[in-house]
């Protein structure tokens, strides 16, 4: 099995359509108006959730949801300054582990993509399949062993540890996309640089490593989504004292004895978001400026 | 010997680091968690190192295997919930592609304001899944959210969404087509780039339809990257629990396999982890079985993974 690269780096040279210049005025109404529809519904929830963190917790709850009502910043004001809980804490411990994942868990399965991509060794068939098998346990009902393996490593309650559980989870379906990935680098770039006298692994980290950048930044992206947004595992994993917790742990404080505070919620689920979508921006920008090289080609 | 770690070592070399990670940390609690499934172990009986207490569980047996297979309703209402699985990942799935592949169409079109449209369609992904679930959850409120507020408005019924009823299936549904959507999206906009302009300007030449030119040439074209994350879809949203659980929470009508595995493995003064593991290893037969049939139905048209 192979994952198509093409299919998530949409950066494809000289994928010139037929253009429709042609188009009926109906017609481009209609796609517009498809595509509203369509990014409305992807961004209202989002955008709900930012409407609601203006609003103090009572007036989240109102019977007639406002736009706005008695909305301002304090939320955010409060739970940055960290009156319930180590706010500020959290965030740079889930920096660090979404981070760390990111750089590990690509690396590693950008070694182990070239491999697969560029050679053929005994037992490359077997490691490929069980990546696919590794996605169909739900591994969450193994936090028991998993746990005594990280205490048995010394590993429990530390930051690595809970990086390297989620490089498990990562690093599989990262493998794929890059292995993909590198078939669509041309193997002649590889045999050039081993006539310059170049190893395997320079071939790998000073030739090939710079030209899958598209990919890299898509695994990238999907390294650091799966770490950042983690709750099973960050709260199994991590010590219960404050300063050791992470956004998705932490934030259950605003959720416990039966009352919900929406406003500060929404306000900290906001602070959380804007992160991983600046992750999502640079890769965003990256696409697009492939996007437009593979145009000036065509 | 020699020769042939003279031959493959870098290529070894390269992919040991993986392979170390993975067989330490997967392979290894796998084989414990399917050990597990023959034992009574839970919360009150397993080695505690902590309080530096001895393991005291006992080896059952199949006993497990014949609890949860019996589809009795203290051990999840087995075969109940593995119908309401496939319903939940065949609707999911089956709304992804479709609405991925046609956003994908309309994307891979000259539109002015394309780049926009991609970057707010792609979002949802980009968000933590944890918010999207509150977000949601919020929405969804019987009382005071938004889209009852909206039915109500337009004089439609407004149900409890989250209660006891079908409708907790059908809410997290909408929520997993939701989140699920861009990743299809842009996976099959890079396939749809792929397939060279000049078979579309062939088939026009011979007066193809645009409907024929879709199944012709646009279907064909995509066959490699659907046959992929339709099946990699089908694991991922089989064992997609955050979803459901942040949002239905232990509601007995929109469980799933996945989902009441971790109630096993969560909830209640003594967890029973031996029967979460039961079902794990039940999900993954399940899981291994399909992707064998899914595998051979690939091969006899021809494709080759």
């Amino acid at each position: 099995m192979t994952l198509d690269a093409s299919s998530l780096k949409m950066v494809q040279a000289g994928g010139a359509r037929p253009r429709r210049t042609d188009r009926s005025r109906g017609a481009s109404i209609a796609l517009h108006a498809t595509l509203i529809v369509a990014s409305i519904i992807a961004v209202f929830p989002v955008f709900w959730v930012f409407v609601t963190s203006l609003k103090p917790d009572a007036r989240a709850v109102e019977p007639t949801p406002k736009l706005f009502n008695e909305s301002s910043f304090d939320n955010y004001t409060r739970v940055l300054s960290g009156e319930k809980g180590d706010f500020l804490a959290w965030f740079g411990n889930s920096v660090l582990i979404a981070l760390m994942t990111t750089v590990l868990g690509v690396f590693i399965s950008a070694t182990a993509g070239y491999a697969a991509s560029r050679f053929r060794f005994p037992g490359k068939r077997g490691l490929m399949m069980s990546f696919l098998l590794v996605q169909m346990f739900p591994f969450a009902v193994l936090i028991v062993p998993l746990y005594n393996i990280l205490i048995a490593l010394g590993l429990n309650g530390t930051s690595i540890g809970l990086v390297l559980v989620y490089c498990t989870t990562a690093v599989p379906f990262c493998t794929y996309m890059l292995k993909g990935y590198f078939d669509t680098v041309p193997n002649d770039i590889d045999e050039a640089g081993r006539v310059d006298g170049l190893s395997p692994f320079g071939v790998f980290w000073r030739l090939i490593m710079p030209l899958a950048k598209p990919g890299l930044a898509v695994t990238a992206f999907y390294a650091f989504l799966t770490a950042w947004g983690e709750v099973a595992f960050a709260s199994a994993f991590l010590s219960a004292a404050d300063e050791s917790k992470t956004l998705a742990v932490g934030l259950q404080v605003f959720v416990q004895q039966n009352r919900t505070e929406w406003g500060h919620l929404a306000a900290a689920s906001i602070l959380v978001a804007i992160p991983a979508i600046v992750v999502f921006y640079l890769v965003q920008r990256f696409l697009v400026q492939g996007l437009a090289s593979g145009a000036v080609k065509g | 010997m020699r020769r042939f770690l003279d031959r493959y070592w870098y290529a070894y070399a390269m992919v040991l680091p993986v392979v170390v990670v993975i067989a330490v940390l997967v392979l290894y609690p796998l084989a414990q968690g399917v050990f597990f499934t023959f034992t009574n172990i839970n919360e009150g009986n397993i080695a505690n190192p902590i309080l530096d207490r001895p393991a005291s569980y006992d080896v059952v047996g199949f006993k497990n295997y014949v609890n949860v297979l019996t589809g009795g309703e203290s051990f999840g209402a087995f075969w109940g919930t593995l119908v309401r699985t496939l319903i939940w990942t065949f609707s999911c799935v089956f709304f992804h592609y479709t609405i991925g592949l046609g956003l994908a169409m309309l994307l891979n079109r000259q539109v002015k304001g394309r780049t926009l449209y991609r970057v707010l369609l792609i979002l949802p992904w980009a968000v933590p899944g944890f918010i999207s679930a509150f977000s949601w959850k919020y929405m969804f409120n019987a009382q005071y959210g938004i889209i009852n507020q909206l039915l109500r408005a337009v004089g439609l019924p407004d149900p409890v969404w989250l209660g006891q009823s079908n409708w907790a299936l059908v809410s997290v549904i909408i929520v997993n087509v939701w989140l699920g959507t861009p990743f299809m999206m842009v996976a099959l906009l890079g396939g749809l780039q792929s397939i060279p302009g000049d078979l579309y300007e062939a088939a026009e030449v011979d007066g193809a339809t645009p409907w024929q030119r879709f199944r012709h040439v646009t279907l064909p074209g995509l066959r490699s990257v659907s046959s992929t994350v339709v099946l990699l879809g089908i694991i991922w949203t089989f064992n997609m629990f955050p979803v459901i659980y942040l949002i239905a929470g232990p509601n007995p009508n929109a469980r799933i396999l996945v989902t009441y595995a971790f109630e096993r493995f969560f909830s209640g003064a003594s967890r029973d982890y031996a029967v979460a593991s039961t079902y794990g290893v039940l999900i993954l037969s399940v899981l291994l079985v399909f992707a064998t049939i899914y595998r051979r139905a690939l091969r006899k048209q021809g494709e080759v993974w």
